[in-house]
């Protein structure tokens, strides 16, 4: 497996340039300064071997107390800002959490757990730091739509595995519309921190258009996000001020119109889709501006990562899989090392493309459809900006497909705009999935992960 | 419009969408021959809850079974009342 002889993330600081930062919408944190500092009050010994649940509001925190706590803490659970209230106890007894590190954005106060820290952007001098000790478990949560979520463990080893080897570049400066507290942001969090480079965050309820003109007052070059993070972006005027050297899209199917309106709005930027989930990692990228991906990469090992294709989903085996469930019994990969993750794909010429997750299929009287190949057909559409599907109940045949529909510009005639769509689904699509009824909607939710909020209806 | 013609428009026209021959349409009609398969009717359910606001089988506690046009239609003025 990964090699586990790597030093501890505050240790890597120490040699950064000066002049990077950390940058939420407030606040900044200087990586120099952060070698030698802490958030966590003079408390940080106190956490040495423990099993800590990173639970503070703020995310900028969140990033401190990780520097802080890498290979001081046995274990880090880190608990994503959307982790739901009723799962926390599960969750501290699953991983055996005997340590909480709090801010006063804390959606809890915790006072079941043993040994509460508070954390805080008012960084105080780290005189005594303990002793760097056994590598650290680092856990995430999965981001499953029902259910408590189950806890995935990796070593800091596997996770920056897909970047480790790669050389560094000095003017990077990423910024991402991810949380870092899930698997894709922390991606994002790691290279900028091993990497000594500038990162620019999303603070809580900002608006995008406020996010984007901060990315561009730090002169962002690589930006990261989920599909509906960029159609929530290129909605935005705001979108002008950046200037990109590289734009990269995972955490949803990318489709082509998303790949097509970054291409338009970026002509000469880098655009990549990437596949990668927390258990699998990540697994593959493609840059060639086409959704999905060539099918010459299913049977090869490439970069360390084989994939197969079973029963109509995605396998992967890689040195980035995740070691293990925490908690449960649940194994997270089949007896051959491969993960599958529900993401479910077909082969069209010489290309797989993504057509939606195993436990998302909507039942037509017994024929079926993934939300998410209907709504890559109602993207086409040049006036619509993005689109939810979903199952509507039926007397007739337990369910029917329809469409929410977000438009580019709300003028025009809706009516025809609606007619339009069923044509193009019509002549695309087998009967049961054009939808039975298309609305025209100003917005949709988006979950705190920057995917589509999707309910069972 | 009134309810009866809604239902009589949408059900031509679903049978357009779904190149389907319906037969001609009027109160006596037998559902089942009229030319739309169970999608379609699933679909006229969903586009007349969209048109009329009710869905008075999804609604309704009691299971309801219409025979004909006419009784289908009186389902629907019954809903919408």
């Amino acid at each position: 497996m990964a090699p586990t002889e790597t030093p501890a993330l505050r240790q890597r600081l120490s040699d950064t340039a000066p002049e990077r930062f950390l940058f939420d919408r407030s606040e900044r944190a200087c990586y120099t300064h952060l070698a030698h500092s802490t958030c966590l009050g003079g408390q940080i010994a106190d956490l040495a071997g423990k099993s800590v649940l990173l639970a503070t509001g703020s995310q900028l925190t969140s990033g401190l107390a990780l520097i802080e706590l890498d290979r001081v803490a046995r274990r880090i659970t880190i608990l994503p800002p959307d982790a739901a209230p009723e799962h926390f106890a599960p969750l501290i007894a699953g991983a055996e959490i005997d340590a909480v590190v709090v801010d006063i954005g804390s959606v809890s106060e915790f006072y079941d757990i043993p040994l509460r820290v508070p954390a805080s952007l008012y960084l105080s001098a780290a005189d005594e730091l303990p002793a760097a000790s056994l590598p650290t478990e680092w856990v995430m949560l999965t981001s499953g739509t029902t259910g408590v979520p189950k806890m995935v463990a990796h070593t800091l080893a596997g996770l920056t595995a897909s970047f480790a080897a790669k050389p560094q570049d000095p003017s990077v400066v990423w910024a991402t519309f991810y949380d870092i507290r899930r698997y894709g942001g922390l991606q994002i969090f790691l290279r900028a921190v091993l990497g000594g480079t500038s990162l620019v965050l999303s603070s809580a309820g900002e608006p995008v258009a406020e996010h984007l003109a901060r990315m561009a007052e730090q002169g962002a070059t690589h930006v990261l996000g989920t599909p509906t993070h960029w159609r929530r972006a290129l909605m935005s005027p705001a979108i002008k001020k950046i200037s990109p050297r590289y734009v990269r899209l995972s955490g949803e199917i990318a489709d082509q119109a998303i790949l097509d309106g970054l291409r338009a709005a970026f002509p000469q930027t880098g655009i990549s889709h990437a596949f990668a989930s927390t258990e699998a990692g990540v697994a593959f990228e493609v840059s060639d501006g086409l959704a999905g991906f060539p099918a010459a990469y299913v049977g090869a090992v490439r970069d360390g990562v084989e994939m197969k294709v079973e029963d109509g989903s995605l396998r992967i085996r890689s040195p980035r899989t995740a070691s293990r469930y925490i908690g449960g019994d649940a194994r997270l990969a089949d007896k051959d090392g491969f993960v599958d993750n529900g993401d479910m794909v077909e082969q069209r010429g010489d290309r797989y493309v993504f057509t939606g997750r195993r436990g998302g299929i909507i039942n037509i009287g017994g024929q079926k459809g993934h939300p998410e190949e209907i709504e890559a057909v109602i993207n086409r559409h040049p006036q619509v900006r993005m689109s939810l599907v979903r199952p509507k109940r039926s007397p007739i045949t337990g369910a029917v497909v329809v469409a929410d529909v977000v438009l580019n510009s709300a003028t025009g005639d809706a009516e025809a705009v609606k007619g339009d769509i069923l044509t193009l689904c019509r002549d695309t699509l087998p009967r049961h999935k054009v939808p039975a009824a298309i609305s025209i909607v100003p917005a949709l939710d988006v979950a705190a992960s920057g995917k589509l909020a999707r309910r069972q209806g | 419009m009134s309810i009866k013609l809604t239902i009589m428009e949408q059900m031509a026209q679903i049978a357009r969408e779904h190149g389907k021959k319906l037969a001609p349409l009027s109160d006596d009609l037998v559902l089942l021959e009229s030319g739309l398969d169970s999608l379609g009717f699933a679909v006229l359910v969903a586009r007349l809850e969209d048109k009329l606001g009710v869905d008075p089988f999804t609604a309704s506690e009691d299971a309801v079974f219409p025979v004909t046009l006419g009784d289908f239609v009186k389902v629907y003025e019954h809903g919408a009342h």
